[in-house]
């Protein structure tokens, strides 16, 4: 059986600190919202000219007035991903094929082209927003509905650990914000939860079965029964996700990348962080058993 | 728990082979109705456009109200009530009258029955709101006629865009009403909207209107620009003709002068029209006019009572084509903006939907590999299910026709990945209660029941976030949540019904093996 138990009280400091540190990043750096959110144009180019590259794309497009734009590299040295801010001028793209075709030949395929307008990212971003909170709020439902307030306490701080952490991850390394994003922090939060509820599950059962044990030993035990489990689980998982990561191309990775951290985080944080609100609150089997005559 | 009638076997059996029939439907060609179908690939996959277009109503409520003042002008007239300065100020219609008459034009709005300001007996509430304000009234929409208009503005404009495109002659497009106010419009397999995005954003409001001096008509006049730009016309508020009088209009070369026109025929009414105005107008100029901008101007010689002509303005044959196609399909109600582009080109549709099909395949060996390694023989049934589970849930999909999109792809990598939890967690708890009840029988049954509950909550915390994701999301994320949330359906049939129907046949032949699991 391994002691997770002694380590409560360090990984209780190390994830406050993470949640703060992610907090304060997402407060002062911000994230790097992609144009789903911000609004703009996005342009994916596959040159069949190898002497095209960043510096010369940016160079030649950054005559054109499009203001702030990003040009770099996607996947390989071939794909360009150009990204300028909202223009007012309708047939931009069409100008920038122009022009393109005008200074480099016809040498670009336009594979991928996205304009967002300012109202539909602000609508994309406020359901967004809506849609992670309602799910949050549904999973406190259901764990409210199906445990006592202790073991939905757990759960939840655990769940805002995991969402917090992962985008604070996300605000540190400037990663995009798009809209694969959110769906990938929602999958998370059913994800965590479902690793949550399945150690709770056991630690209940527990608290029936033993009257003698504390809670402090108890959750080390229902931990240690149910590791195996969490561990192949995770790991299938992953092996899945790396599998997207890898191979399921350029579109995707963002998205596979937020669910691997946010497997990671899941599966910490139900065991150091829902366990251990449990050994804080000193939940005993009169918790359970006053719920069971109800 | 461990027992299966013959009857639940054959059921089983059936519902498997079913869905894998259906399944492989995508790859073979089946000549039946139900077998037939395909899952569709979404935009991302098969390559097209994803437009989304919001009507601009502020012309329209605009001219709504400026037609307006002349219909409240005479209502009053008939009753002897001189109304004055009419104003058009920010959508709202401001105008006087004398102090004595106040009360009755505020009654005459608001009675239910009131002439000049219908709706109240359909929808409690008046298309207008009227407002004394110091010596004005201010009149404007409510709320309720702010919705009517809109919504038949809608309908008019997802006409107008349903013909201009269906006479581009794309496949399978889906036109579809957002809100009320929007207009949705998805094109398969076309990787350069330009040629429909600027066809979508012409309003294509045609009139015929003649050339004046400013100071000689009587209906007032407006200086227009060409075109081209080259010059600039002052142009009669009269309108002669409009797009509403076209039956036909096509591009044509017309052979004496070689260039390319736009023939057009006139209705019954629009050729008595056009008759008499080129009939009064000889030697004059008459202005085609086509959203604010002057095509042509060309001097009447003769008087034109076929009821057909030509507009000839330096198209070349492109743009006559594009321009009869938009006076054919009619003038769209109010301007369109493309507020959302989204367009994927088919090669960037093709590799993704091989680097989804490569993800799919390494995650799943992964998978299967790491489970077999870790679980025998019962790693060997978990990958047979997880075959089936990957097999109704195309299935599924396929009946259903639904759109696969890439993050739907990802869905169904993710549904793999998870899938093996329910039987892990059921594998597991059979490993515990093997260590205190020798009885394999025993130790199995009790494991199934006793993971039951942690099964089902895993499960539906996912499938709530799916949910949440079905309903918010859009696109392609919608199609991950589809997927994901019917992988969670197909694997607990897989596992409490296909794997468990396995276990039961292995573990009845080897009742008395120890360290089964």
């Amino acid at each position: 059986m391994i002691a997770f138990n002694k380590y409560y009280n360090k990984f209780n400091i190390l994830s406050a600190s993470l949640v703060i540190i992610s907090l304060l990043l997402l407060i002062f750096k911000g994230l790097n919202f992609g144009i789903d959110f911000k609004g703009g144009t996005l342009i994916e180019l596959r040159s069949t000219e190898s002497k095209i590259n960043v510096s010369s794309l940016r160079d030649n497009l950054s005559q054109m007035n499009l203001g702030d734009i990003s040009v770099k590299n996607f996947g390989n040295k071939s794909d360009f991903l150009i990204k300028f801010e909202n223009n007012e001028n309708k047939n931009v793209i069409e100008q920038i094929k122009i022009n393109l075709d005008k200074s480099f030949g016809s040498s670009f395929n336009f594979r991928r082209v996205e304009n967002v307008g300012p109202k539909v990212s602000d609508e994309l971003l406020k359901s967004g927003v809506i849609a992670i909170s309602v799910a949050l709020a549904l999973m406190l439902i259901y764990i409210w509905i199906r445990f006592e307030w202790q073991f939905s306490l757990g759960a939840i701080m655990a769940l805002f650990h995991d969402v917090i952490v992962t985008l604070g991850l996300f605000s540190l390394l400037g990663l995009e914000i798009n809209l694969s994003i959110i769906a990938a922090v929602l999958t998370i939060v059913g994800y965590s939860m479902n690793d949550t509820v399945v150690i709770f599950d056991r630690v209940r059962e527990n608290l029936r079965k033993y009257s003698d044990i504390k809670i402090f030993e108890l959750t080390n035990l229902s931990i240690n029964e149910t590791l195996s489990r969490t561990l192949i689980t995770s790991i299938t998982t992953l092996l899945a996700l790396l599998s997207i990561f890898f191979f399921g191309g350029e579109v995707l990775k963002g998205f596979s990348l937020a669910m691997i951290f946010g497997v990671i985080f899941g599966t910490y944080s139900s065991i150091y962080i829902a366990n251990t609100v449990l050994v804080r609150l000193n939940v005993s089997q009169k918790t359970v058993l006053r719920e069971d005559k109800n | 728990m461990l027992y299966f009638s013959k009857l639940r076997i054959i059921f089983i059996t059936i519902i498997s082979l079913f869905f894998i029939l259906i399944a492989s439907s995508n790859f073979f060609k089946f000549n039946n109705e139900i077998l037939n179908k395909k899952i569709n690939l979404g935009l991302d996959l098969q390559g097209g456009s994803y437009l989304l277009l919001e009507i601009d109503n502020k012309p329209v409520i605009e001219q709504k109200l400026q037609n307006l003042t002349a219909i409240i002008r005479n209502y009053f007239k008939d009753k002897n009530i001189r109304i004055t300065n009419f104003k058009l100020i920010d959508q709202n219609l401001f105008f006087t009258s004398d102090k004595n008459f106040r009360q009755i034009i505020i009654d005459d709005f608001n009675a239910e029955d009131s002439k000049i300001n219908p709706y109240y007996p359909r929808f409690k509430s008046h298309q207008l709101e009227i407002f004394e304000e110091d010596n004005f009234f201010k009149v404007s929409f409510s709320k309720q006629g702010i919705v009517n208009l809109k919504t038949s503005s809608q309908d008019q404009a997802l006409e107008i865009v349903r013909r201009r495109i269906d006479e581009i002659g794309t496949n399978e497009p889906n036109i579809l009403k957002r809100g009320n106010d929007r207009i949705l419009v998805e094109l398969p397999g076309l990787d350069d909207p330009m040629r429909i995005k600027s066809l979508l954003g012409k309003t294509a409001n045609l009139t015929f209107r003649f050339v004046t001096k400013s100071s000689e008509d009587s209906f007032g006049a407006e200086k227009l620009v060409f075109e081209d730009g080259s010059e600039e016309a002052i142009v009669s508020k009269r309108i002669i003709l409009s797009g509403d009088n076209l039956l036909d209009a096509q591009p044509r070369m017309n052979n004496d002068t070689n260039e390319t026109v736009v023939t057009f025929s006139l209705d019954r009414v629009g050729a008595k029209r056009f008759g008499k105005a080129t009939s009064n107008g000889i030697g004059k100029r008459l202005a085609i006019i086509l959203d604010g901008k002057i095509i042509s101007a060309p001097v009447i010689r003769d008087k034109i009572a076929t009821g057909s002509g030509q507009i000839s303005g330096g198209f070349t044959f492109k743009s006559a084509t594009d321009l009869a196609l938009l006076l054919r399909s009619g003038a769209l109600p109010a301007p369109l903006n493309i507020i959302e582009e989204r367009t994927v080109g088919p090669d960037l549709g093709q590799d993704s939907i091989k680097a989804g099909m490569i993800a799919l395949i390494i995650g799943f060996v992964l998978v299967v590999l790491f489970i077999f390694v870790k679980y025998r023989i019962f790693g060997a049934i978990t990958n047979i299910t997880l075959i089936l589970n990957l097999f109704i849930l195309i299935g599924i999909l396929t009946l259903f026709e639904a759109t696969l999109t890439l993050p739907g792809i990802a869905g169904i990598i993710l549904t793999v990945g998870m899938a093996v939890d329910a039987n892990v967690l059921i594998f597991e708890r059979i490993k515990e209660e093997l260590k205190d009840e020798k009885n394999n029988l025993i130790a199995f049954d009790s494991g199934y029941v006793k993971s039951r509950t942690a099964i089902l909550d895993a499960n539906i915390t996912t499938l709530l976030a799916a949910i949440i994701l079905f309903f918010m999301g859009s696109g392609p994320i919608k199609g991950f949540s589809l997927t994901l949330g019917i992988g969670i359906f197909t694997t607990l049939f897989s596992v409490y019904f296909i794997a468990r129907l396995l276990t039961v046949l292995y573990v009845s032949k080897n009742k008395e093996k120890e360290g089964l699991i």
